[in-house]
């Protein structure tokens, strides 16, 4: 049975009259901790900027009618050579269309999926963008503005303009930041486009696009699918593409390959169209957690350090409370709870500084050509880190103050009284 | 009159540097109210002695009675419990927490043992710092106190949760003859007038003489 009022105010009696040791053990725990906050906030912070510069754009199940050889060549359904050994050469792929098949229904049906937030639909071409005898080669897509851009962020990416100008705007187009400047195009002229067949279309620019990726803006244009569909003279149900957005990205996997078996397209996920991404997260979060972990190491041998000198310099304090009839466990408490208190007080500065540092962090200006949203340096306030944090200093000096606070347990009063 | 402590067959080896029997078969008795010294030269073991009857040293064989009750097998966190409620201490060098005022030492056993109030042990307090004339020191840190105060400090601190038996490892021995005379009158008192029991190590001839009892120690037994 431990009497904390007694420990307790033994041990504030020490820590106070040694205010200086206190402090600086404290500020070990502070800074380690401080840090912590500081890093995690803004390397996740910058993280998850990259992540969706990439994967915000990107559909979690990108859905089309690949073009590829047949995997079953005529021969091998010929009853004469089953059991040959087949050699074919000089494979072509299958004669098929680009369009999907059906895309209308299948789009309908991915709709109403529980776990489907929006299915929507984008018709992709190749074009000429066409300035007097140059022709610039490029892409463009076409998609229903509003949609994606509730789902794909779309309008983040637009520097001038708004996906509604495009909607609104029979034959607008909204033209990579790359094209414009190499045509030295701005919102308002119009632009000559050719398709592969030679149809040549006068296009009316609504906004300019920015993805950051220079190689994507310097060839990618954006129309709604209408126009799409006129310029490449096809019907209203000419579909190429298929993007999904989910409610929980993990589902991704599992509902790609189902789409694949029940209407035989291509489905492709984001995890496996965009694995490096994730490797490049984990591994930048495994050296935030080393960094912390080393500074918070440090600060706890600082602890260990101070409270083993205080025991030192307690010898004698220690026998007597001995004597006096405090046990070996009343005694480690108020050494325990000496650095429980110096944890839990630096690490409470520590979130605070940390707070303060990312605060100030978060304020700097960060502009740049490639992040056309940033305006300053991003920073992710999650509120888990700080439970984290205060977590970490807790069980920190907890180490660092069981060792010490064991031997001052251990200690023979006997030996002390009569070793003066 | 009844029995205090008592100590029954107490043996002690020391294994280090050589073995070494330190304690040799000691059988005594203290009773209530008595005012008992034990002398000897050096290194007979009279300080050692003092240790194991005090609970604080428990690497020893044979048996101790508190009050009647074996305490010799208790574990440690008891043996605590008995040293807080029945043993008080006095040592040669005051042992005060010298951060504390001289109020807090000496309330210190008894917040520990947690039976009264916090107004009830300040209470008692300052009565046994009255009762040992040093009322006036109860708010200075025991470290500003002279030695013969504190000795009294450490009096008043052994006294507070009012023990059955007061034990005292030479406490006198680092003081001048005038507080060693007032040391010795404060217990004295306490054994007739509070029926204290009192056991006393000492090297100070003049004190031991005017004890109730002298037990002489020669190499680790008991002569007288």
């Amino acid at each position: 049975m431990v009497n904390w009022v007694i420990v307790l105010s033994i041990a504030k009696t020490h820590l106070l009259t040694k205010i200086k040791q206190t402090a600086i053990a404290a500020l070990g725990v502070t800074f380690g901790i401080a840090a912590y906050i500081t890093l995690v906030s803004f390397m996740t912070g910058l993280n998850s900027m990259l992540d969706d510069l990439i994967l915000n754009q990107t559909p979690h199940i990108h859905v089309y009618s690949e073009i590829e050889p047949s995997k079953k060549q005529p021969i091998s359904l010929y009853d004469t050579y089953k059991n040959w050994f087949n050699v074919v050469r000089s494979i072509k792929p299958k004669l098929s269309q680009k369009k999907i098949h059906n895309a209308l229904p299948i789009i309908k049906y991915l709709n109403k999926d529980k776990n489907v937030k929006g299915a929507i639909p984008q018709i992709k071409a190749s074009i000429f963008y066409v300035a007097g005898s140059i022709e610039l080669g490029g892409n463009i897509t076409g998609i229903k503005p509003l949609e994606e851009s509730r789902l794909f962020n779309f309008k983040d990416y637009i520097v001038k303009g708004s996906p509604k100008d495009l909607k609104n705007t029979e034959n607008g187009i909204l033209i990579g930041s790359g094209v414009a400047k190499k045509m030295s195009l701005s919102v308002g002229d119009r632009v000559q486009i050719s398709t592969i067949k030679g149809n040549v279309f006068p296009l009316k620019i609504v906004g300019i696009y920015q993805s950051g990726i220079a190689d994507l803006d310097a060839i990618q244009s954006f129309t709604n699918i209408k126009t799409a569909q006129t310029i490449l003279g096809k019907t209203k149900n000419y579909i190429t593409d298929i993007n999904l957005k989910l409610y929980n990205i993990d589902r991704a996997l599992p509902l790609a390959k189902k789409i694949e078996q029940q209407f035989n397209l291509t489905a492709v996920d984001i995890n496996t169209a965009n694995a490096q991404f994730d490797t490049g997260t984990t591994i930048r979060n495994l050296i935030t957690y080393a960094v912390s972990f080393t500074l918070l190491v440090v600060a706890g041998f600082g602890i260990y350090n101070i409270l083993n000198m205080l025991i030192y310099e307690k010898m004698n304090d220690i026998a007597i409370l001995k004597a006096i009839g405090f046990s070996g466990r009343d005694v480690q408490m108020i050494f325990m709870s000496q650095a429980m208190i110096i944890g839990i007080v630096g690490g409470i500065l520590g979130l605070l500084l940390g707070l303060f540092f990312t605060t100030i962090i978060n304020t700097i200006p960060f502009k740049t050509e490639a992040l056309p949203t940033i305006e300053t340096y991003p920073i992710n306030f999650n509120p888990w880190f700080y439970f984290i944090g205060i977590i970490f200093a807790i069980v920190s000096t907890f180490f660092a103050g069981y060792l010490p606070s064991q031997k001052a347990k251990k200690i023979d009063p006997v030996k002390i009284i009569r070793g003066q | 009159m009844n029995t205090v402590l008592e100590a029954k067959h107490i043996n002690k080896y020391f294994k280090k540097p050589a073995p070494f029997h330190v304690i040799k078969d000691i059988n005594f008795k203290i009773k209530k109210g008595e005012f008992a010294s034990i002398m000897g030269k050096s290194g007979c073991g009279k300080s050692t002695l003092l240790y194991i009857l005090s609970t604080m040293d428990t690497d020893y064989e044979g048996e101790l009675y508190l009050d009647n009750q074996l305490i010799s097998k208790e574990n440690k966190d008891n043996l605590s419990y008995i040293r807080n409620k029945h043993i008080g201490f006095v040592f040669q060098f005051h042992y005060l927490l010298s951060e504390f005022s001289v109020l807090e030492n000496i309330m210190l056993p008894a917040k520990k043992l947690g039976e009264k109030s916090f107004q009830e042990i300040e209470h008692d307090a300052i009565l046994k710092l009255k009762m040992l004339n040093i009322e006036h020191l109860g708010n200075k840190k025991a470290s500003q106190i002279s030695g013969g105060e504190k000795q009294r400090v450490a009096i008043a601190r052994a006294l507070i949760n009012n023990p059955s038996i007061i034990m005292g490892d030479e406490p006198t021995g680092n003081l001048d003859s005038h507080n060693s005379d007032n040391v010795f009158n404060i217990f004295k008192r306490l054994s007739n007038e509070q029926n204290l029991s009192l056991l006393v190590v000492t090297h100070n001839e003049d004190f031991a003489k005017r004890t109730d009892r002298i037990i002489t120690m020669e190499d680790g037994g008991i002569t007288t």
